[in-house]
């Protein structure tokens, strides 16, 4: 194989982007790297040419929360086409949960995983779980899986029940510097209610999980982390509750940080209605009085990230009795999209009513996209943050008027579990860079 | 078009155009007390008659028929309605409502049974009568009496009774009311020739 | 054009009659009561039509109910009993739903034991669907019988023809809050006018009763008894007791049990309506399940005709035929 001359991108007439800011300029990589920025750059001979115009150029995404499905759920996603999913979302980097099959509780798993993630699209952060097969039983070996570079420990899709075991965890990841990650769910309170329990499981008849079920762990937790002058990261949030705990923690001084999904800023529980098991998701869809109260926590920085909890499912377990079917929705394709739609330019809204407030920047966005989840998973440091010469070369080009529909044969995911099937979306990601090799041009992904 | 659904007697009536009238409402007092007296010499006397109209429009001629029967012979005659709906052979081809139940007061076996309709056409609901009849016992005899016949039978069927023959066109229809007997078309005729069976709405 | 034959493919809620098709459904049940009443009580209506009965949960009262009702309208019945057979070895609802669907069935009725279950085989299926039980959403038929029977009731007691239930008071009592039987009614008895008041145990009520067209939800079944027309009484469930913060079944009979005593303080005339099958001797005693006013045994008669109206409502029309005749003016 002949040594091939780095690749040489020139990205015209973009909007840049970054935490803060905003600015008129072409953007020129070679290899991996950004090499030029500038207002006019003139095309070097033999450089690709990723058309810009109208569009924002941003660094690319981090997702705090995407489930890869592998090993043990391939027939859902794979590392491939999971990453394919996130690369087509503007994502660089997802953060990969362990509640795979078996789970990722040992170092031979991290090593077995990161091993399969040679190919894929973006780079995959492996987090571990913190007990022992996400039982909830004994804590994993802390020390041995940091040492082989774990940085995030998470149970998520359960939460830790067991008090002591999870005061345990918070001191050991205090004192290894890792982060925990927190699936907020009391298992007493939620008594195995398939959706928000309220006015919508009373009329369908649905087995609901009140809001209690969130807050009741988010309090222990906080209670925790402020004995133990531990640090933490709370999955998920969805209720109003849970946010305002966490705001007052934060105003407190306590070292926490929130992520909260796209379709907890955007859908509420009246789409269980059809019974559809796409709108089964854990935690659930709660009300409009919670969506309102998410965007409020993503406007006054409460909630830090948005994240995508990305759960893919083949759709045989969807076309299931609501009851029967597990929880979960695909969200790397269109998340961006969502937030853009629901905080940004404002259209399309399915929950209105906090119109009086102000609505967030593109800029916002990066910091809930980028800024925040790249520092809250200790992923890399400025040079993926800021578009600069020298700096990496992982980029995306949104365009923030093309208007789409999203099609669920039309998923790069293996499973179609999407709940914005057949509506339409605000804003596309056109281009992802990714280590400077454009993986998706025209929202087509390249291999 | 079930505009009030409430008024069982035509729930799928299309627009309709008078052309003639063929029958005032004298002609048809003429003719039922004509047929009552045909009735009574046929079958020499009432004893064991049952007048049976069918649902809707067979109704009140046959109410009419048992109350001359009455006048004319002195003794009262067992009176029913009979619905066919459930008994038609074209059930999944149009529109069906049932709600105009059977009231047959009596076991009609070994009794002679004098089926009042106000159209004959194609025999349809005539042969759909006469299998509703069976459930309600063994009559000894069927007899059929109809205000119009107006031909394109489509069963070996014939009327024992007969208010008025009225040859149409199959494009036409006849609507026979206490007001009298009217020839026309349907407003949509021209639009949408009838499918299929042509009894329903076009009588 | 507007299609002035779009019949209903499916009863999967009351939602999908509303009030004017509930009262058509009433009034088409007239029509089978006499049919019922014959010494031949069949009618070849639906003849070469064929219904499927699903039941994924046991219930031998209403599969025999529809049997009786598809059968005395001459149609074909297949029993399809899944705990039995092999399709409950790992094959999913849908499929299951599909196989029975690609035989050419007309109609299934289904029982299942999900909410909502019968409101995905109404989307995955050609054939008719007709809920008959899904989880804890909806029973439509029994609310369409209850209906029924309960205006009945109001025309035999005034000598007239009321067309609907207006302004009766009826009190559903019980475990609310897991009841497609309830569900039902609530929808169907409103709908036609009756004043509605749930009464249990907090733990057994709604967990909210937005959006439910009822007068109140009450723990106090005494001060509603006296100002009731109706009292419609659910069968309890021994596991429920824990989820009511209750002992035991003794404790709910005490509170909410309609019994011998508490029955003193109905109103006079007040009828009694029960779903079936009865727990004598806890929600309800004997006497008054058997006593003068009760209704329950009208309930269960009219299981047949109501749900003859329902099967000859739907499948009045075969949906080949429905393609070929575009303009619906057979």
């Amino acid at each position: 194989m002949a040594v091939a001359e780095p690749r040489a991108i020139v990205i015209k007439g973009a909007t840049l982007v970054e935490d803060g800011t905003e600015r008129r300029a072409d953007v020129h990589t070679v290899g991996g790297s950004i090499v030029e920025v500038s207002r006019e750059l003139e095309v070097p001979s033999g450089a690709q040419i990723l058309d810009a115009s109208d569009c924002y150029l941003m660094p690319a995404f981090v997702d705090l929360h995407t489930h890869l499905r592998e090993p043990g759920g391939e027939r859902a996603e794979t590392v491939t086409t999971g990453s394919r999913a996130a690369a087509l979302g503007g994502y660089r980097c997802v953060v990969a949960m362990p509640n795979t099959v078996p789970a990722i509780d040992s170092v031979a798993m991290v090593e077995f995983l990161r091993s399969l993630c040679g190919d894929a699209l973006c780079d995959v952060e492996i987090s571990a779980a913190i007990t022992v097969g996400r039982l909830g039983e004994s804590l994993v070996p802390f020390r041995e899986l940091a040492a082989s570079g774990v940085r995030i420990f998470t149970d998520d899709g359960r939460g830790v029940q067991d008090d002591a075991l999870m005061a345990e965890a918070l001191a050991i990841a205090r004192e290894l510097g890792v982060v925990v990650a927190q699936h907020c769910e009391d298992e007493s309170h939620a008594r195995g209610g398939h959706m928000h329990e309220g006015r919508w499981s009373s009329l369908l008849g649905i087995p609901g999980q009140p809001s209690s079920t969130e807050e009741v762990m988010v309090a222990r937790d906080l209670r925790l982390v402020r004995e133990l002058d531990a640090s933490m990261h709370f999955l998920h949030l969805s209720t109003e509750g849970a946010i305002e705990l966490v705001r007052r923690a934060k105003a407190e001084g306590l070292r926490i940080t929130a992520e909260a999904t796209p379709h907890h800023l955007s859908l509420t529980h009246a789409e269980v209605a059809t019974y559809d098991a796409r709108f089964k998701v854990n935690p659930p869809l709660r009300t409009e009085r919670d969506v309102l109260a998410v965007r409020d926590g993503i406007g006054d920085h409460t909630i830090d990230a948005i994240a995508t909890d990305h759960a893919p499912h083949s759709p045989e377990t969807k076309d299931e009795p609501f009851d029967c079917a597990p929880p979960g929705m695909i969200g790397l394709e269109t998340a961006f999209s969502v937030a853009y739609g629901e905080l940004v330019a404002r259209d399309n809204l399915r929950v209105a009513g906090d119109l009086a407030s102000r609505p967030l920047t593109i800029a916002d966005l990066v910091r809930l996209f980028v800024t925040h989840p790249a520092r809250i998973a200790r992923v890399s440091g400025p040079s993926t943050q800021l578009i600069g010469a020298g700096n990496a070369a992982d980029l995306v080009v949104f365009d923030p008027s093309e208007r789409w529909t999203v099609h669920l044969e039309d998923t790069a995911s293996r499973s179609q579990n999407t709940p914005y099937a057949n509506l339409n979306l605000t804003g596309r990601v056109r281009h992802t860079l990714y280590r400077g090799e454009p993986v998706v041009i025209d929202a087509t992904a390249q291999r | 078009m079930i505009e009030d659904a409430r008024e069982p007697a035509r729930p799928y009536r299309r627009p309709f155009v008078a052309h003639s009238v063929v029958m005032n409402p004298e002609d048809l007092r003429r003719a039922l007390v004509r047929i009552a007296h045909e009735i009574v010499e046929r079958n020499h006397g009432t004893e064991s008659l049952v007048i049976v109209g069918l649902q809707t429009g067979g109704a009140p001629f046959a109410r009419r028929l048992a109350e001359l029967l009455h006048e004319i012979s002195g003794n009262a005659i067992p009176f029913g309605l009979l619905d066919v709906t459930l008994y038609r052979d074209d059930i999944g081809t149009r529109p069906v409502v049932a709600h105009s139940p059977s009231e047959i007061p009596i076991d009609l076996t070994g009794r002679v049974v004098v089926i009042v309709d106000d159209v004959l056409f194609t025999g349809r609901t005539v042969r759909a009568a006469l299998d509703a009849l069976a459930d309600h016992g063994r009559a000894r005899a069927v007899q059929l009496a109809v205000i119009v016949d107006r031909g394109h039978r489509e069963l070996p069927i014939r009327p024992d009774y007969i208010g008025k023959n009225l040859p149409t066109r199959l494009d036409e229809t006849v609507e026979v009311s206490e007001e009298g007997v009217v020839i026309g078309v349907f407003e949509d005729a021209q639009r949408s020739a009838p499918v299929g069976s042509h009894e329903g709405g076009a009588r | 054009m507007i299609d002035e034959m779009q019949e209903p493919r499916n009863l999967v809620s009351i939602e999908d009659l509303g009030r004017d098709g509930i009262l058509e459904v009433l009034r088409e049940s007239e029509t089978f009561v006499e049919v019922a009443s014959r010494r031949m009580p069949k009618v070849p209506a639906l003849r070469g039509k064929t219904v499927a009965t699903v039941f994924f949960e046991k219930s031998t009262r209403t599969r025999l109910s529809f049997e009786m009702a598809a059968k005395r309208l001459s149609a074909d019945t297949l029993t399809v009993d899944i705990s039995a057979s092999s399709m409950s070895k790992g094959e999913s609802l849908r499929d299951t739903l599909e196989t029975i669907d690609a035989l050419g069935v007309d109609a299934i009725v289904m029982r299942h034991h999900s909410s909502g279950a019968a409101v995905q085989a109404a989307r995955w299926v050609k054939a008719c669907v007709i809920n008959a039980g899904d989880g804890q959403h909806e029973h439509p038929t029994q609310a369409l019988l209850d209906a029924f029977t309960l205006r009945e009731a109001i025309r035999s007691a005034r000598g007239t023809d009321v067309e609907d239930l207006d302004g009766c008071r009826v009190a559903i009592v019980g475990d609310i809050r897991h009841s497609r039987v309830a569900r039902s009614n609530v929808l169907a008895l409103s709908a036609l006018g009756a004043r509605v008041t749930l009464v249990g145990p907090s733990e057994l009520l709604p967990v909210s009763v937005e959006g439910w067209p009822i007068e109140a939800a009450t723990e106090e079944l005494d001060a509603v008894l006296a100002s009731t027309d109706a009292c419609y009484v659910l069968r309890i469930q021994h596991e429920r007791m824990a989820d009511a913060g209750l002992s035991d079944l003794r404790e709910y009979r005490r509170s909410f049990g309609l019994t011998v005593e508490r029955a003193r303080g109905l109103a006079p005339g007040a009828w009694i309506m029960h779903p079936g099958p009865l727990n004598r001797g806890v929600e309800i005693d004997s006497q008054v399940a058997d006593g003068p006013n009760s209704l329950i045994r009208a309930q269960v008669r009219n299981g047949v005709p109501v749900r003859m109206a329902v099967l000859f409502r739907l499948l009045g029309r075969s949906r080949d035929i429905e393609e070929v005749i575009g303009d619906g003016r057979g």
